[in-house]
């Protein structure tokens, strides 16, 4: 018989039962196949009733974060045979309320995410018929490395500031705001300043650092707050120093 | 803008506290307590350190690194008492005695400086 690899599954149906628990499967041992191979493997042909997120299995939806063995991580880039022979354990991501299984809630998420706008902003916002804005390739290096976050949340999950003060912003939120603020295109810096030089926005950050160590996308959402601790501050002596001065 | 934070000056005192105790305490703790005491190096002598050290400018350079080295421990150890023991709800009394005690310290540097012989 083939070998195979134990997952211990947290589960959790609110209709039948007040607290997780843990339940034990059986799945083929294939050192070709990630976490997310072994759910979809239960789903099919073990517990169709185990409930999770995924989508597009290659890292860019930002849709299966999970916690395993104690670690966030995107399940679709997380292989079995690292953690051979097993078992594997795999939770919710913590930090969050859980709905059902494998199953966050991420409506706080959506809302922070919301609160520092991660669009263009301008102050013209002129019609797409008087032509494009131009950017050149150094301009785009600025910002290109926080664009590549895909809201997967495993920083929320790995962040202990966001785990003990559930109102602070979070990582990728703020890292988002920065991938707008060096946009050359972009005008919209000192609305997001108003809401992350908040004592929950940035300041909450204690530069823990962990964000950055388990983002899958190589974003460094650290980097990101200290960036605009700074700003804020120049900011803050700004206009201290020179009231009468627009900010 | 209404409610605006104070963070960003403790931060800054924090910061600045930091760059200025990594690049001048390690070498200052190195020469004075183990490359003088333990003979590695010549010391200088009394009257050339008490020399340079009533010099304005020495002074001024002491008094802002116990300042800003201060003001960071006073940052970092609030978070670590705020987060780390999580005793939030004791704000007040931790600000006091973080910032109240770099205060006190800075006053004390300041003291000592200014009253050398």
């Amino acid at each position: 018989m083939a070998e195979t690899i134990t997952i211990e599954v947290a589960r959790y149906r609110p209709e039948q039962e007040g607290e997780p628990t843990l339940q034990s499967y059986e799945v083929p041992f294939n050192k070709d196949w990630v976490v997310l191979d072994a759910l979809n493997y239960i789903k099919d042909h073990v517990d169709g009733s185990l409930s999770f997120r995924w989508s597009c299995r290659m890292g860019v939806c930002g849709s299966c974060g999970m916690t395993v063995d104690g670690e966030p991580k995107l399940t679709c880039a997380t292989f079995l045979s690292h953690y051979h022979p097993g078992p594997i354990r795999v939770e919710p991501l913590r930090n969050f309320p859980v709905v059902r299984d494998l199953v966050i809630e991420m409506t706080d998420f959506m809302e922070k995410l919301q609160s520092v706008k991660p669009w263009i902003v301008r102050e013209d916002d002129p019609a797409p018929a008087e032509g494009e804005f131009l950017q050149t390739p150094e301009q785009l290096d600025q910002y290109k490395q926080f664009s590549m976050c895909i809201n997967c949340m495993i920083c929320y999950a790995a962040c202990p500031v966001y785990g003990l003060d559930p109102q602070f912003v979070g990582p990728a939120a703020i890292a988002l705001a920065q991938r707008y603020n060096l946009d050359s295109r972009d005008q919209g810096e000192q609305e997001r300043m108003d809401v992350l030089s908040q004592h929950e926005g940035i300041w909450g950050c204690t530069f823990v650092g962990e964000c950055t160590e388990v983002c899958p996308k190589n974003v460094d959402p650290a980097g990101a707050i200290q960036q605009y601790k700074l700003a804020a501050t120049q900011d803050w002596f700004k206009s201290f120093l020179m009231p009468w001065s627009k900010r | 803008m209404a409610n605006r934070s104070n963070e960003p000056l403790l931060w800054a005192l924090f910061s600045g506290g930091g760059v200025a105790a990594a690049f001048l305490i390690p070498v200052l703790l190195f020469l004075y307590g183990l490359a003088f005491p333990l003979g590695w190096l010549q010391p200088p002598d009394y009257e050339r350190t008490l020399g340079l050290v009533q010099h304005p400018l020495t002074r001024l350079v002491l008094f802002m690194l116990c300042f800003l080295s201060l003001f960071h421990w006073a940052h970092r150890f609030r978070f670590t008492l705020y987060d780390g023991l999580q005793i939030k709800h004791l704000n007040p009394v931790i600000n006091l005695f973080c910032y109240g005690g770099a205060v006190t310290g800075t006053v004390a540097a300041a003291y000592l400086l200014w009253t050398l012989p």
